[in-house]
């Protein structure tokens, strides 16, 4: 059993590893993506590695009005982010310790590491650390229990709360179709918009004051604390992909008794995976103008709409057949 | 039995020094602290004994009403409670013994403090109608009278006011609802009670009306209006023992009613709670994240929770209806668990707010600011109750939110269409309600103790005494400790929940590991939060290292970025109301019709610029304003009646004295 667990352990730091190393590559697709179709050179696939050297090598200047908090909130926000992306099935579903936390976990973790940097864009006391919060707080009302009428519907559909479950469920009937399973891809691919700051809830190049919401908060950010921040919002990305190939697209994802080539055959189709996503993002980012703040509500309340009927539609039909 | 005469010696002491403080004056005053906190050791460990051995011990005294005495009674459920309210008692006290000698202690609050406690301990250990009413009565004046204490202050007589009458209400409903449980026979013991379980339409009079007298204690909607106005108004250890305690106390009598004395439920009883429940949840919170003043928002929130506690307890209810006692034990693990962890968090942040009034004299957020620096241990602790009234993992309120939700998508299996309607609808309430608590106490804590100072108060704030610190030290140990160790105590429940459910929790240990969390199975769901925590951390302290190998290391203190132009005013920061206000757009105008109004000097002109945001409170309106205005509009033509002449008067008597024959004559 101390065996059996030490393999866990090593098998589960290999994969938090490896989604913490491909992050910044998903991030410079998207990147390279949305510049190629606006006819633009573009920069290099690798510049998300290249931004974080620089930012690792550069000093931070911390504001005078800081405390702790604003200091150590970095290093909290990407453990949470970083802990709840290894939750997320990647390219095996049986290998993790995702026995340890369940899906409300999951939305509780990413709700924690958001509830710190927005305290941490209070902390120096501007306004602009103040006006991100602020909106990232009133996103996050609408965005976070989209979430989890989302989760608490595929944990109906699947008997389970616990991913590894989950994904059991959907690796071993991929195609049923299910009208709440389809609202509920509708309400999570707008949720990952709205929590990873994509457009058209938040513009991730912007600095024009007035429409900064995430890059508001962590205008303060510079040196290491900054490259902490971002390696948490790339970690987030990968996040959000793996959940939705993980629920949506599981094919070639190694189920619990498969050995070292099932998961290389699962690491191969997952990164595959991944990089489509992260493209498909560019397209829909181009193809699509940033909203207003006070439009936000009509968009992100469309997800929770479509979650909640997911989750009425899991009842009823649960209620009728089983 | 040692147990209850260690109990009653104690209750003695809290009598005595009930006594004790009315006669005494001046520092001798201080005294009262250290006597109550003996005292809730004591009853504190009696109430552990007995929910650790699953006993049971009754007593009958000759006292109170002749030939039915005195019936007291400490089953697991009361001694659950126990422990939830005298930790509420310990900490309150421990407080308190930091209070200056000279200046902060009257007669007018340390008499009641003790008798205060005392009347929460009785209506836990009564064990008949009339020993129930009593201590509940003398529960409620005792806090009456702790709210009136500063009765300079016109606000405070007014909630005095209010909490008054809505106190009376509440009795008046409870003591139907005993008329019910009673029966013809007229049984005022609990034991006869339990043995004749009432007819069903009797049954579903005294739910209602125990759903009234207690959910008027609790803060439940809409008969909370009291709540947010009376427990800010009392002094601040006060004002976390009712609302970390004594809402915990009203939960208890719904518990006492609906589980153990009304019989088996049908499930229909489920609905009222659940709903209720539901939109107390979320309107407190809507209330809270727009309110400006500390410990009001503090109130609110406390309202929120107890919808939150009252949605477990319907849940529970349905399940146990229909036979699920698995389910029903999760979700009555789920309401049992957020009382306690109410009662820490709840507790901690009444005291820390009393700690920034002390240091500051100011309860207005949009008054305070940069308070961390400032009183450092306070903030740190005041963080871990903001936190875990967010529900945020790894502490205490995660625990309880967690059983909740596995309560809710267990829901399918029940058998009813109107549970399968009102199920997802309460879970998204509750997803709801807890997105919006995350952003009110980000927005509290981010106004309060982030940023800079908004007043010269703040700015030369100080931190508290010793014996303060220990207090709110203290609770958010266990915050800390209750959200690690979450299957510990609901293992510790399994007693209670056998005695109203029927079912339990997994045994601990049927997890991975011991101190996995599990509902229902294994395979279905387990929450650990020591192994969550323990990776966040491994994966902090991994990168706080390499990062500081990889990085420059340097660190420089610069002015604010702020996009280049920072202001050095503090007036530029967000305030409370500017945090609110986006918010305020997107729930304000649904649930208070909240209008903003911008009047702008023409150009030229250098008048100031003025904005105004009105809110309606509907519940107010529709169920308080109205009847009052009613009642007085009734009152004012009745006066006229006083005014008549003699022979109108006597017409009046005649025609009375007609219709009474009249009706004499058609009725025999």
């Amino acid at each position: 059993m101390t065996g059996d667990l030490l393999v866990q352990f090593l098998a589960q730091g290999a994969q938090m590893t490896f989604v913490l190393l491909i992050a910044p590559l998903a991030v410079g697709v998207v990147r390279r993506v949305k510049a190629r179709l606006m006819r633009r050179q573009g920069p290099p696939l690798l510049q998300g590695y290249f931004d974080l050297a620089k930012l690792l090598r550069k000093e931070s200047v911390i504001a005078e009005s800081a405390s702790w908090l604003f200091r150590s909130a970095p290093y909290l926000i990407f453990a949470l982010t970083w802990v709840a992306a290894a939750l997320v099935p990647s390219f095996a579903s049986g290998l993790m310790f995702n026995w340890a936390a369940d899906v409300v976990a999951l939305v509780a973790l990413l709700g924690a590491a958001r509830a710190l940097l927005a305290l941490a864009g209070m902390d120096v006391g501007t306004s602009f650390g103040g006006i991100g919060s602020s909106r990232e707080m009133m996103i996050a009302t609408l965005a976070e229990p989209a979430m989890m009428l989302i989760v608490l519907t595929l944990a109906i559909a699947a008997g389970t709360t616990r991913l590894a479950g989950v994904a059991d469920f959907f690796l071993a009937e991929p195609f049923a179709v299910r009208v709440s399973l389809a609202l509920s891809l509708v309400a999570l691919v707008i949720v990952a918009l709205a929590e990873n700051a994509r457009i058209p809830v938040d513009n991730p190049v912007t600095h024009l004051e007035l429409t900064m919401v995430h890059e508001a908060m962590v205008l303060e950010y510079s040196g290491r604390h900054l490259a902490l921040i971002e390696a948490a919002s790339h970690l987030k990305l990968v996040l959000y992909i793996s959940l939705l190939i993980c629920l949506f697209a599981p094919f070639g994802m190694a189920p619990a008794s498969a050995g070292v080539t099932g998961w290389l055959i699962g690491l191969a189709a997952w990164t595959a995976k991944l990089l489509f996503g992260a493209a498909l993002l560019g397209l829909w980012e181009v193809s699509i103008a940033k909203m207003r703040v006070f439009r936000l509500p009509d968009f992100v309340g469309i997800a929770f709409v479509f979650g909640f009927l997911a989750i009425l539609l899991a009842f009823l039909t649960r209620g009728v057949f089983a | 039995m040692p147990e209850l005469s260690a109990s009653g010696a104690a209750l003695g002491a809290l009598a005595a020094a009930a006594v004790f403080a009315t006669l005494v004056r001046g520092a001798a005053l201080a005294l009262v602290y250290p006597l109550c906190a003996v005292a809730a050791l004591v009853l504190g460990a009696v109430d552990l004994r007995v929910l650790l051995t699953g006993t049971e011990l009754t007593q009958q005294l000759p006292i109170g009403l002749p030939t039915i005495g005195l019936h007291l009674r400490l089953d697991p459920l009361s001694a659950f409670f126990g422990i939830v309210v005298n930790g509420g008692i310990l900490a309150a006290s421990v407080y308190g013994m930091g209070f200056d000698r000279a200046k902060e202690l009257t007669r007018r609050v340390e008499p009641l403090f003790p008798l205060f406690a005392a009347a929460m301990n009785l209506v836990l250990l009564a064990d008949d109608a009339y020993a129930f009413l009593f201590s509940w009565e003398l529960m409620s004046l005792a806090s009456w009278a702790l709210v009136v204490a500063r009765h300079a202050d016109p606000e405070s007589r007014r909630a005095a006011h209010l909490y008054l009458v809505m106190a009376a209400i509440g009795t008046a409903a409870l003591l139907f609802a005993f008329g019910g449980l009673a029966g013809p026979a007229g049984g005022y013991a609990f034991d006869t009670m339990r043995g004749h379980p009432p007819q069903p339409m009797v049954a579903a009079l005294v739910l209602a009306a125990a759903l009234i007298g207690c959910g008027s204690k609790g803060g439940l909607v809409p008969l909370h209006a009291w709540l947010p106005l009376a427990h800010p108004a009392a002094p601040s250890h006060v004002s976390a023992l009712m609302s970390g305690v004594m809402t915990k106390v009203a939960i208890y009598g719904f518990v006492r009613i609906a589980f153990d004395l009304l019989g088996p439920p049908a499930w229909w009883w489920a609905l009222p709670p659940i709903i209720l429940g539901a939109l107390t949840a979320v309107l407190g919170l809507l209330y809270a994240v727009l309110d400006r003043d500390l410990k009001r928002v503090l109130a609110y929130s406390t309202i929120e929770n107890v919808g939150v506690i009252f949605v477990a307890l319907g849940l529970a209810l349905a399940f146990r209806a229909n036979g699920e006692h698995e389910a029903a034990a999760v979700a009555m693990a789920a309401a049992l668990l957020h009382a306690l962890n109410h009662s820490w968090f709840k507790s901690l942040l009444f005291l820390g707010a009393g700690a920034v009034l002390h240091a500051t004299g100011r309860r207005d957020l949009d008054g305070l600011g940069g308070l961390i620096h400032r009183m450092p241990r306070t903030a740190a602790f005041f963080l871990v109750g903001a936190l875990a009234a967010s529900a945020l993992p790894p502490l205490n309120g995660f625990v309880s939110e967690w059983l909740l939700f596995q309560a809710v998508i267990a829901a399918p299996a029940l058998p009813q269409a109107a549970l399968h309607f009102a199920s997802p609808a309460i879970g998204a309430m509750l997803a709801l309600a807890a997105a919006l608590a995350a952003a009110c106490f980000v927005r509290v804590y981010g106004t309060a103790f982030l940023g800079r100072p908004r007043s010269a108060e703040a700015a030369q704030a100080h931190d508290v005494p010793l014996a303060q610190q220990i207090a709110m030290g203290g609770l958010a140990f266990l915050c800390i400790l209750g959200g690690l160790l979450g299957s510990v105590l609901a293992t510790a429940l399994a007693p209670v929940l056998a005695d109203l459910v029927g079912g339990g929790l997994p045994r601990a240990g049927s997890g991975p590991t011991v101190f996995s969390l599990v509902a229902f199975d294994p395979a279905r769901s387990v929450y650990d939060a020591p192994v969550i925590a323990l990776f966040v951390a491994i994966a902090s302290l991994t990168t706080l290292v390499v990062v500081h190998r990889l990085s420059a290391r340097r660190t420089r203190r610069g002015p604010a970025w702020d996009c280049g132009f920072p202001d050095p005013s503090p007036a530029t920061q967000y305030t409370a109301s500017s945090f609110a206000q986006p918010l305020r757009r997107v729930y304000g105008t649904a649930a208070f019709a909240a209008r903003e109004t911008v009047v702008m000097p023409p150009p030229g002109d250098s008048q100031p610029a003025r904005f105004s945001v009105v809110l309606v409170d509907h519940v107010w309106r529709a169920l308080y304003a109205a009847p009052g205005r009613a009642v007085l509009g009734l009152s004012e033509r009745l006066n006229a009646l006083q005014f008549l002449t003699i022979r109108r008067y006597l017409v009046l008597m005649f025609a009375a004295l007609v219709i009474l024959l009249a009706i004499a004559a058609v009725t025999t």
